[in-house]
């Protein structure tokens, strides 16, 4: 939602990124207030998904350019860790696998460090315990998952609402979801978006990467950006994805390369 | 030794080690004495293997003949009950038999707990067991063509003997602690072990190598284990010994019908060590597990030589061996799974795992399945991995810091194989310990 006033949480000027020498980002401007959900949208290979793993400190990128403020912070200091702690959360496109480590305990380990990195007080397994069974409601999650390792085995859905659940465990203030509605089928969809929609509130924001105008039935967005070749190039309201869904991009391109 | 025996000793590493000992106590037991005979003479004819033999192509002898080995001092009275607290199980406080360099320590001993069925003893007071010798001594680690078997049979003395009688359960786990105290040159010490688990009796065992202070030792370690029907045995092999240490240790399991048995294996300590377990499945229905877990750094070196021998239908076995290097640590997995004609209706699995720490840390692994039968299961897989930069990013951006990261990443290896230990204070203990060898590992990196 739109909130007159609403405080900025991010800030991103004239952002330049490149993977192994090559230039993927090229200039990305972007602004989101406390309250505002925004969805990127851009044909692969625009760099949208790139945009979300640098502004979550993935190694692999190297900032050439410009500046990124998160709640006034400058985030390109900070590790990708330090992010989180600061309240940035990347639902990931491929959640990744980590056998032998139960979900409860990896979350409890999660939550309790960036408590203690907030100034919150640390939970307890009973007190976590409760913790996490309300939170496992909000994606309609069976407790049965949270005693099996993190990921492992689970279904495409599984994963993604795992990751939603993640963020409801870590409260950010700004949730960046890159491709979080790709390989669900529509009852996974619905989950993970009604999830969703329960985790945003005035005071924190959500970034939508996607590919497809889909999840945008369930979730919608206050603005809709075009991502193409490395920025972005046409920002509108929520019909626009309507418009992407039936119309493409590339008029997109030819109306930006006109101006 | 006799000088005139060794002079008979071709291989000079053999001979020097047989030196070592001029004189044996002198022993009553004529299984004992029999076997030391046969075992130096036998040792005349063998040599050390070197990397030609496929048995040990991976796993080069010549640091042994480097060293200067001399026999241990025989003052097991001179270890107090205070320095091996930190080695006492909280579990096996009345249930442990304790050996200094190889000698029986009975002012360490404490096997109050047992009794009834029981017996935890020393092997060379096992005079009123002598046919449990006759039978079983011996007969289960051959030492025909195994030179280190041989000379650790050459020097048979002190050692563990553990007999439960029929359909006997032992109240607590039985912990063999194996203290080495290290001299101004390596010592030799040869440890031996011998259970006799009579019919449907059951007993959790730990044996358990350690060091007592920094220095070489070399640890030749045997031993033998018979399971008769429906016996069921969980056994601990806990190598933690200083980081000077040679170790080369044997077990050798042979199972009667439907017994089960349980071997976890887990290796810490040492410069150079090899730990070669060994099941023979002589009857029906036989179920051997078999966990594995080699925690090494630095420039440790492990070797892990299974061989798990399916002789009789509808036998089970299931094999788990996981390695973690860092630093420049070597290790090596070889497991064989033998499948002879007649084991039809066998179901047998197998994996080795490997977790590399350092790109200057190396595993040779070696999965070998051998089957002569066609109505049978099996699977083997080898996998060598290190820890991804994705996983470490994934943990990085739910909040964890990067050192927290790749710990938490390669515990979760080792857990699988340390939650599986059937005593609690160990599973703790190793946890722990786990930890602070992962840490170092990761600084040698």
């Amino acid at each position: 939602m739109i909130v007159p006033n609403s405080k900025v949480i991010l800030e991103v000027r004239d952002l330049h990124a490149t993977v192994e020498g090559v230039e993927i980002l090229k200039g990305v401007n972007l602004t989101i207030k406390a309250g505002e959900i925004h969805a990127i949208m851009g044909p692969n290979g625009s760099g949208k998904s790139t945009f979300s793993k640098v502004l979550a400190g993935h190694p692999d990128y190297t900032v050439t350019g410009g500046e990124v403020l998160f709640n006034g912070k400058n985030l390109m200091e900070l590790e990708a860790d330090e992010r989180a702690q600061a309240g940035l959360f990347l639902s990931f496109q491929y959640p990744v696998e980590i056998p032998g480590v139960s979900n409860a305990s990896f979350l409890r380990l999660s939550y309790n460090t960036v408590a203690a990195a907030r100034g919150q007080d640390e939970l307890d397994p009973l007190e976590f315990d409760d913790f996490i069974r309300e939170k496992i409601r909000i994606v309609e999650m069976d407790p049965a998952f949270l005693d099996r390792s993190v990921n492992e085995g689970f279904s495409g859905g599984e994963k993604k609402r795992n990751e939603i659940l993640q963020m409801a465990v870590l409260e950010p203030t700004l949730a960046i979801l890159d491709e979080t509605d790709s390989g669900l089928d529509i009852d996974a969809l619905r989950i993970v978006a009604n999830g969703i929609n329960q985790l945003s509130n005035q005071d924190n924001a959500i970034l939508m990467v996607t590919h497809y105008q889909r999840l945008l039935n369930y979730i919608t967005p206050d603005f809709v950006h075009v991502f193409a070749d490395g920025r972005i190039i046409k920002t509108g309201l929520k019909e626009l994805a309507l418009e992407l869904e039936t119309r493409g991009y590339d008029w997109v391109r030819e109306e930006a390369a006109v101006k | 030794m006799k000088p005139a025996i060794v002079e008979l000793v071709k291989d000079p590493t053999v001979a020097s080690l047989l030196r070592t000992r001029p004189e044996l106590p002198e022993t009553g037991l004529m299984r004992v004495a029999m076997l030391r005979r046969e075992a130096v003479d036998r040792l005349s004819a063998l040599a050390l293997p070197t990397i030609k033999d496929e048995e040990w192509r991976f796993t080069n002898l010549a640091p042994l003949k480097e060293l200067v080995f001399q026999a241990p001092e025989r003052k097991p009275e001179a270890v107090t009950l205070d320095q091996i607290e930190r080695f006492v199980l909280p579990e096996s406080r009345s249930s442990r038999l304790v050996f200094v360099n190889g000698a029986y320590a009975p002012h360490l001993s404490d096997v109050s707990a047992l009794g009834d069925g029981v017996t935890v003893q020393n092997l060379a007071d096992a005079g009123d067991r002598a046919h449990l010798l006759d039978s079983h001594l011996g007969k289960h680690a051959a030492f025909q063509d195994e030179v280190f078997t041989a000379l650790n049979t050459a020097f048979l003395g002190d050692g563990a003997l553990v007999h439960l009688g029929r359909e006997r359960v032992a109240p607590a786990p039985i912990h063999l602690l194996f203290l080495t105290v290290p001299g101004t040159e390596t010592v030799l010490v040869t440890p031996r072990v011998l259970v006799v688990a009579e019919a449907m009796s059951e007993a959790v065992l730990v044996e358990d190598y350690v060091s007592l202070a920094d220095g070489a030792t070399f640890t030749s370690a045997v031993t033998e284990l018979f399971l008769a029907d429906d016996a069921r045995i969980k056994h601990v092999r806990l190598q933690r010994e200083n980081r000077q240490a040679y170790h080369l240790g044997r077990s050798a399991a042979v199972l009667g019908r439907d017994a089960a048995y349980a071997s976890y294996a887990v290796t810490l300590g040492g410069a150079f060590t090899r730990h070669e377990p060994s099941v023979l499945q002589t009857a029906e229905g036989t179920d051997t597990t078999m966990q594995g877990l080699t925690l090494i750094g630095s420039s440790q070196f492990a070797d892990t030589h299974s061989v798990i021998d399916h002789a009789k239908p509808h036998g089970t076995s299931n094999q788990l061996h996981k390695c973690i290097l860092g630093g420049t640590a070597r290790g090596v997995f070889n497991g064989k799974i033998l499948v002879r004609q007649h084991a039809a209706q066998t179901n047998s699995a197998q994996a080795n795992r490997n977790l590399l720490l350092s790109e200057k840390a190396r595993i040779d692994t070696k999965p070998q399945l051998e089957i002569f039968n066609e109505d049978v299961r099996c699977s083997h897989g080898a996998t060598v991995g290190q820890i991804e930069p994705e996983e470490i990013f994934y943990l990085r951006s739910r909040g964890l810091s990067e050192a927290d990261a790749r710990h938490l990443l390669v515990f979760a290896f080792a857990a699988e194989i340390l939650d599986g230990l059937p005593v609690a204070s160990l599973k703790e203990d190793l946890r722990r310990h786990a930890l602070e060898q992962m840490a170092s590992a990761q600084e040698g990196r």
